[in-house]
Formats: structure tokens, C-alpha cells, sequence
């Protein structure tokens, strides 16, 4: 009898859906049917059904091509090879659970490696400003609960969180929103009328790359004072509709993307939002909200925190204590300036993701990929350990985009000898202490470990 | 030919998360990712046809891909990649010492390329970093 098992997590994006519903076939092998997952979770689990999925380790060869090895070779090249490098770059964790994470704060420790995820090429920004001007954000049951003003700034979830606005945002009928959309104001900022714009009551089609001239726009209209006809691209008489109907809101939410992160002004872009967010606050509630990308990047920003105090672009190299400067010591700028020797791609596809000029630069040095798929980043490895899927066949933490845990389930059965990301790290830095003649220190305070198991 | 300039976004789609999430070796990729949109307008001034092949070009190499009328409407000097293998083929790596590169708000010239062929995934990366072997 096939299973249905309910209150699945999605793995994909930061909405991370929990009320997902997959029929399992009987044996616990196969994903038969999906429930209430939007387009992209769907292929996700249906994907996770392929058999061609990678179940070895594989080595780049000689002569270009690959061949598969064992996991115990895989694990003791990757640590000899960490070790000889002078500063090996760790990156991804977009897609894998926290207890990955935290077991590769340990191998980066003992490698003195720069650890770093993909917050550093998206939401980084956002923690800049975040560090400047504080974070005066709520969680998503506040926005469906109370939230009568809803803006959208450089961002599409129609389309990169394709729930966000039925779960949380815009449809949802909450406690003090029971009229559900029709008691809600959607505004949009966006150069393209894209459909999340379709749907919003005031869209500012602003010309692109001016967000701080707008939000400037806002604060000063704010504040009573008056401002050019045109900003921006947007007329002064829309510009003054938006700031009132922000004014007279009961609470105010303000979500951001990747129109604000990615464009020129970067952080600055953010922390003027953040500054708008707080000038509102003097007459009504606001709150603002990054729209995390992966259903888990918020937690290497939680995890590492906790270890290392830095959410991300953390440099290990000098052994003693850890340094942050996203400009000197993130993947991308230490990258494109040549200072790492040795790069470990998880969770992530640096390969098709990383603007090319900086892939061309890492593969200089020993390229290693962990990944459960097949991706760009994998087939231009030196090594590719398959992993299993977080979400799929291995459960554990993951934090939601507005930093809520939410416990992950495992639904398929795993594919028999691949390990988990946290017993692969647990794996390899085991083998650096055997190779460095220290005791793995870290494996023995681990109380409920899977790896190496307890006797 | 002509040629025309205009201001590069790549952005999300959900094709191509939906396709991403089949794998980025699936035809369905290359389908969702491999285009250009821009205004009909702009296409005129370029004499580019909709759903022909155009040449766009930024200050860091070039990258062959569809031309197609914009799903969500764009307007007139901007032009926009879906997030991929070939938008990342342009994209400027400065991160104004943030880290983040210019994904989006890059200048482009874009002109017709009939003739040029979209180059696949593995074709594009492998054959930056110097392995490409040619099949597939
Ligand atoms: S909205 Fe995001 S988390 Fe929810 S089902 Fe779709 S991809 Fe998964």
C-alpha cells in the first residue's frame, strides 16, 4: 500500500512550504504524487526519483574523464587535499540542513578555510545593511494575521516564491485581516510589470537601478517635505499616494529581493528600506523582510553565528580567531583576485550560478563538488560526492526566510551507502585528525551523532 | 547590421526554477533559459525578428540566445536573461567590494546573430574552463 505522509518541508525556496502531502510507493523508494507544492517543489520531488542519481563518489581522470571511487578514497583525498591547501574556499549551503552546516564549521576550522554561503552572492547585501541599521522585521504569521499594506520591492514572488503570496502575503485571510486580499493595498516596485505587479494596486514601474532615489522619495514625503515632479521615473502625485496610504496603513510590510541586492548602490539600497521601515514606525506599525532565496540559506547565517559570530564570508585562515569583510573576504572577490587555492562547492552550483570569469578562476586550483545531482558545478569537478537530498531522504532543521526552524522530513528511503552532508563532513574531518595526529575533539563532544557510531 | 544598446537584468522565472528543478541537463532548461526579452520596440530598431537568435555582448564576453517578446512586459532599453548558465556567460563580476556581482543594471549591445547556434549547458561551461570535448 502505497503511504501518503503528510506535513512534508519543501526543499526549495524560502517560503519552505511545510504542508505538503507525497504518496510514497510501498517499498518507501519512489514519490508517486505530490499534494499542494507549487510547480518547481513538484519536479523537486519527482526528481529525487531518478535513477540515474549518482550513488559514488566520481574522479576526474587523466584523460578528462570520470571514474567512480570509493567513499573512503573520496573522503581521504578531500582531506589531504584541504590540508595541503594554503586557503581553501568552502562554499554553498543554500540547500542542505543545519546539521550540515554546523558539521562543516569543524572541517573549515581545521583546514583554515574561508567559509562562506550563498547569502554572499544574494541576500549578502542585506546583512550589510543589516549590521549598519538594524533589522526591524516580524515573521510571516504577523504579515498574514495583520498586515494591511503589503509592499513588494525588487521583488517577483509569483514567480521565485510561487507560494508566498497565497500562504502569507496577499490572499491568506488572517485574524485581523479576515477580508483577506480585498482588505489588503499591494504595492509594487519593479522596472518590468511582472505578474507580481499584475496583482498590486499601485505598481511604480521606476526606472531601473534608482530604488535609493524612490525610497529617498518616500522618506522626505514622509517627513512633510516636498520633492521633484518626477523621481525616479515616478510621478511626485503617485509617490505621495503611496507614502499616505503607507501613513494611514495599520501595519506595514515591506518585502525585498534581488531588484535591491543586485543593482547598483547594493547594500545602501537596502539600509535606505530599512530607514523607511523606521521613519514609519513614528505613525504606524511597519516591518521589513528579506526574501531569502533556498528554503534553508538563513540557516548557515543562524548556525555559523552561533559558532563563529559571522553569518557568512568567514575567513578561518588565521587559525585563532575568525574575520569578516565581505569585500576582501567573500567567494566572488577572493575569487576574482586569485587568493584561494582549493574549492568546495556544496549545495550549491557555483558552476552555473557564479558569473563565469570567477568559475574560470577557482578551477585553476582542486575542484570538489557535494551534491546529490548532477550540475554544472559537478561536471567540471576534480571529485563529485553524491550526498542525500535534504527535505527528501535525510530530514533535519532548516530556517524558513524569516528565520523560523522548521524540523524537515525525511520521505524516501536513502540510497544505500550515501551518506548524509553532516556524516560526509563528519567523515572528513575525522580523517584530517588521523592525518594531523589530533584527536577529533569535536566527534567525541558530539552527543547525538551519527557518525562515527557510538559503542 | 544594427545593433542596440540597453540595460541587462537576469532575474527569475518560475520556467526556469520548474526546469532547474528537473535538472540542468534536461532540455527543459536550455528551453527556459537560452532566451532574451526585450520590447517589441527595440527589437524593431535592431532588426531583430521575435524567436530569432541575437548576439548580446557585455564588458566581460558574449553569449548567443533567443530573442523573444517579453512574458512580463519590459519596457523600451531594457533587456532581460532569466538567471542561468547564459546569463552568467555576461554578467560583470565587480561586487562593489560587497561581494555581490552585477546581476542586474549592466549595459549590453544585443544585435542579430541568424546564423549563430545557442550553445547547450555543459558546451558553455566546460568550454570556459577549457574541457570541453565536443558530443552531447
Ligand atoms: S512556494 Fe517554494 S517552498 Fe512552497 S512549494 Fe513552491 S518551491 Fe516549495
Amino acid at each position: 500500500m502505497p503511504k501518503l505522509i503528510t506535513q512534508v518541508g519543501c526543499p526549495y525556496c524560502g517560503s519552505s512550504c511545510d504542508d505538503i502531502e507525497v504518496l510514497v510507493s510501498d517499498d518507501g523508494t519512489k514519490i508517486l504524487e505530490v499534494h499542494n507544492a507549487c510547480i518547481i517543489g513538484t519536479n523537486l520531488f519527482f526528481h529525487a526519483n531518478d535513477s540515474t542519481r549518482p550513488m559514488l563518489p566520481r574522479m576526474r581522470q587523466p584523460d578528462g574523464s570520470m571514474k567512480e571511487i570509493s567513499f573512503e578514497e573520496a573522503v581521504d583525498w578531500t582531506a589531504k587535499t584541504l590540508l595541503a591547501a594554503k586557503k581553501p574556499l568552502i562554499y554553498g549551503f543554500g540547500s542542505t540542513n543545519c546539521e550540515g552546516m554546523s558539521a562543516v564549521g569543524r572541517v573549515a576550522e581545521k583546514s583554515g578555510a574561508v567559509l562562506d554561503n550563498c547569502a554572499s552572492i544574494c541576500h549578502g547585501p542585506s546583512f550589510l545593511a543589516i549590521f549598519d541599521n538594524g533589522y526591524p522585521s516580524c515573521t510571516l504569521g504577523e504579515v498574514k494575521n495583520r498586515a494591511d499594506v503589503v509592499v513588494f520591492w525588487g521583488c517577483n514572488p509569483m514567480h521565485a516564491h510561487p507560494r508566498h503570496t497565497s500562504r502569507y502575503s496577499i490572499f491568506p485571510r488572517g485574524f485581523f485581516t479576515q477580508k483577506g486580499q480585498m482588505q489588503r493595498t499591494i504595492i509594487s516596485i519593479d522596472p518590468r510589470q511582472t505578474d507580481t505587479a499584475k496583482l498590486a494596486d499601485i505598481h511604480y514601474m521606476l526606472d531601473q537601478g534608482h530604488d535609493y532615489e524612490l525610497f529617498d522619495a518616500f522618506r522626505t514625503v514622509l517627513r512633510g517635505h516636498d520633492i521633484p515632479d518626477v523621481v525616479a521615473g515616478c510621478k511626485k502625485e503617485d509617490i505621495i499616494r503611496g507614502a499616505t496610504a503607507m501613513k494611514k496603513a495599520r501595519f506595514v510590510m515591506i518585502f525585498f529581493g534581488m531588484g535591491c541586492t543586485h543593482t547598483d548602490g547594493r547594500n545602501h539600497n537596502i539600509d535606505i528600506a530599512i530607514s523607511l521601515t523606521r521613519d514609519l514606525n513614528s505613525y504606524t506599525k511597519a516591518s521589513i523582510m528579506a526574501m531569502r532565496g533556498h528554503y534553508n540559506i538563513a540557516g548557515p547565517g543562524q548556525v555559523w553565528s552561533w559558532q563563529f559570530g559571522f553569518p557568512y564570508c568567514i575567513d578561518l585562515s588565521k587559525g585563532t580567531h575568525a574575520h569578516m569583510n565581505p569585500g576582501e573576504t567573500s567567494s566572488i572577490d577572493l575569487a576574482m583576485r586569485d587568493e584561494v587555492d582549493c574549492f568546495v562547492n556544496v549545495g550549491t552550483d557555483a558552476g552555473a550560478h557564479w558569473p563565469i570569469d570567477a568559475v574560470k578562476h577557482v578551477k585553476k586550483h582542486p575542484f570538489i563538488t557535494i551534491d546529490p545531482n548532477y550540475c554544472m558545478a559537478s561536471e567540471i569537478s576534480d571529485l563529485h560526492i553524491p550526498v542525500r537530498i535534504a527535505g527528501v531522504d535525510e530530514g533535519g532543521v532548516v530556517y524558513r526566510m524569516d528565520n523560523v526552524p522548521i524540523q524537515f522530513k525525511a520521505v524516501l528511503k536513502g540510497l544505500s551507502g550515501v551518506p548524509s552532508d553532516e556524516e560526509l563532513f563528519d567523515m572528513i574531518y575525522e580523517r584530517m585528525c588521523q592525518l594531523t595526529k589530533t584527536e577529533p575533539v569535536w566527534l567525541a563532544a558530539k552527543e547525538d551523532r551519527k557518525y562515527p557510531v557510538k559503542v | 547590421m544594427a545593433k542596440i544598446s540597453l540595460n541587462m537584468i537576469t532575474q527569475r522565472s518560475v520556467e526556469e526554477g520548474a526546469a532547474m528543478e528537473k535538472g540542468k541537463l534536461n532540455p527543459d532548461y536550455f528551453v527556459a533559459c537560452s532566451v532574451c526579452e526585450m520590447n517589441p520596440e527595440d527589437m524593431k530598431k535592431a532588426g531583430i525578428w521575435k524567436n530569432s537568435n541575437v548576439r548580446v555582448t557585455s564588458e566581460c564576453g558574449s553569449v548567443i540566445v533567443k530573442a523573444i517578446e517579453p512574458t512580463q512586459y519590459v519596457p523600451p532599453g531594457l533587456a532581460h536573461i532569466r538567471q542561468g548558465v547564459w546569463a552568467n556567460q555576461i554578467v560583470p563580476p565587480r561586487t562593489q567590494s560587497t561581494g555581490t556581482p552585477q546581476y542586474s543594471g549592466f549595459p549590453v549591445t544585443i544585435e542579430p546573430a541568424f546564423n549563430e547556434r545557442i550553445k547547450g549547458v555543459l558546451e558553455l561551461v566546460q568550454g570556459a574552463v577549457g574541457m570541453w570535448k565536443g558530443g552531447n
